[in-house]
């Protein structure tokens, strides 16, 4: 032990590597798809417009999965438990959002001003309905099992999930449905570099970004948010404070939910296509990117959800499309391996 | 009137019968304290008046008002505020964050004048205010505790173990900051297994055993009896 403790004069070469790897080997990892096509981009067509794309409908697609992952990583901060159900929830906003177009009759030869007016309506509607649903969820399905064994609410979150998923299946037929292209998605805005920016991009940017920031000033600065923050730390000393802690756990599937409905109103809008068992897809996504980011963690959930739209995007479009999978699961591994807590993991409750 | 009167209280986890019939009060202005071993049922009885544990049978009154099956914060909100066993500081809010949580319910404007008095009696936590509270010592954190506490302005303070874990140096410090809060008013009821330092700040002690109370008297009294120095002072 005496001899252990003294400190090498020089750390040896294989030391410094080693801890300049653990720091930074995986942000080497993660850029090796990127900086491998970049340079492929470079040698063959002399620009990176192409890896631009792909990083600019990554980054879109990913904004996506951010918001639904966001509502994971709530509700497991808060309760521990992983709502299986989320998916469903973020089906069913887009579902509320192909139903609300046409009873608002929102139609894409509208001019700008109405179709802005009526998105912006759609998009209140779409966060009531999948906030309001979640929060239903957690008081008929896990708040009565709030003390029981924690594979209870487990199999009830994947009841729900089911139940809902019938839900969609009654509500809109179990194929796969077109809705009109609304905002014309693909249409170019505008290129920067070689690059273009559509519709949709800005849509799912445009709408991701203020939501974000709103959360997050909402959670650090409101005296509601500190007690999602004091309930998520320490449940009873929460309640030693004063704070309600089961509006408060309502308060935070209010928030998930709200989120949930915003993606599902950007997925419709931006895919054009919805159908009953698009929240399977990509509530698992979404929760493969909240792992990745460290799961309890909202920064994390966002860094998770663009990573993987990335991944999925470049995969996509170099790879092809029967690798998405297989290669997104493979970086959640790495990362995993490396670092168990995810990308901006925090000590867990039970942790410390 | 007496400020808390606890009426054969019975306390349960699951099953297990932890509380067999505590009975107690506590007078305004007083420092009550409970004296006992692990398990006797000293943390459960705090948990019962702050509702945490709601006791099965029996009646808890608090300035003449049932409270036995009232929820925490509506037990809060009438003037009973708790620093628990093993301190419980939220670990990733800053000391001010911290104590701003003592003080959720209140709606006055006095708030800023009461984080003033805690950094008096406690300066470590002003130098200390921007800190994550997870990141400090066991004496610090304890302190914190009870100046989060102290946030709600309570008329009855309960404290739980306030030596648990701290240097004996601390311990002393702490004790003597205490009895500073009880003379400028605040009146407490005191949880510890240290019972040298409990029973010097208390006027008066009950001796808990299993889930009873065994023994009751003025502290001054109780440190001459026989049994107590033999049994938890260590003579």
């Amino acid at each position: 032990m005496e001899a252990a403790s003294i400190p090498a004069a020089r750390p040896k070469p294989l030391q410094v590597v080693q801890d300049w790897l653990s720091k930074y080997g995986l942000i080497l990892v993660l850029l090796i798809m990127p900086v491998y096509y970049g340079i492929q981009d470079l040698s063959d067509e002399g620009d990176l417009s192409r890896l631009g794309g792909n990083i600019v409908d990554g980054l879109s697609n990913g904004s996506i999965w951010a918001l639904v992952a966001i509502g994971y990583t709530l509700v497991y901060g808060i309760i521990e438990l992983i709502n299986f159900a989320h998916g469903e929830v973020f089906m069913i906003g887009s579902f509320t959002a192909a139903g609300f177009f046409g009873t608002i009759g929102l139609t894409a030869g509208m001019g700008v001003p109405g179709l802005v007016l009526g998105l912006l309506l759609t998009l209140i509607v779409c966060m009531l309905v999948s906030g309001t649903l979640n929060v239903m969820i957690e008081r008929v399905a896990y708040r009565p099992l709030r003390n029981a064994p924690v594979l209870a609410p487990l199999i009830t979150a994947v009841g729900f999930s089911f139940i809902l998923q019938n839900v969609g299946l009654l509500w809109r037929g179990g194929s796969q449905e077109g809705i009109g292209d609304l905002i014309n998605s693909q249409n170019a805005l505008f290129t920067v570099f070689g690059v273009e920016i559509t519709n949709g991009d800005l849509l799912a940017i445009g709408t991701t970004i203020p939501l974000v920031i709103l959360m997050v000033t909402f959670i650090t600065r409101s005296r509601l948010g500190k007690a999602m923050r004091a309930t998520a730390q320490d449940p009873e000393a929460a309640r030693l404070m004063g704070i309600n802690v089961d509006t408060t756990i309502s308060l935070t599937f209010l928030l998930g939910g709200m989120l949930a409905g915003a993606a599902g109103l950007i997925y419709a809008l931006y895919q054009t296509t919805i159908w009953y068992a698009q929240g399977f897809t990509a509530g698992l996504i979404a929760f493969t990117a909240a792992v990745m980011g460290g799961i309890g963690n909202i920064k994390g959930a966002v860094l998770g959800g663009l990573i993987i739209g990335i991944i999925q995007q470049i995969a996509d479009n170099r790879i092809g499309t029967e690798w998405t999978p297989a290669i997104v699961f493979a970086y959640l591994v790495l990362i995993m391996v490396f670092k168990p807590s995810g990308l901006l993991g925090e000590q867990t409750r039970e942790a410390g | 009137m007496s400020m808390l009167v606890l009426d054969d209280i019975k306390t349960y986890y699951g099953n297990i019968q932890a509380l067999k019939g505590i009975s107690l009060t506590v007078e305004p202005g007083e420092c009550v304290t409970l004296i006992g071993s692990n398990g006797a049922g000293k943390s459960t009885t705090l948990r019962s008046i702050s509702g945490l544990t709601p006791p099965r049978t029996g009646s808890i009154l608090f300035e003449g008002q049932e409270i036995a099956r009232m929820a925490p914060q509506d037990i809060v909100s009438l003037g009973i505020s708790q620093s628990p066993e093993g301190r419980r500081c939220f670990p990733r809010m800053t000391v001010a964050e911290n104590l701003d949580m003592g003080a959720y319910l209140r709606r006055d404007t006095d708030v800023e004048q009461d984080r003033d008095r805690v950094y008096e009696l406690f300066p470590r936590l002003e130098e200390r205010s921007k800190q994550k509270a997870g990141t400090m010592s066991g004496g610090e954190q304890q302190m914190l505790a009870i100046g989060r506490a102290l946030m709600a302005k309570p008329k009855l303070l309960l404290l739980d173990e306030p030596s648990m874990g701290i240097a004996p140096i601390l311990v002393e410090r702490i004790y003597e900051t205490i009895a500073e809060i009880n003379k400028q008013g605040t009146t407490i009821l005191l949880v510890e297994q240290n019972a040298n330092f409990a029973l010097g700040v208390s006027h008066r002690a009950y001796v808990l055993e299993t889930g009873k109370v065994a023994l009751s008297d003025e502290s001054a009294k109780l440190r001459e009896n026989p049994d107590v120095q033999k049994a938890y002072l260590g003579a």
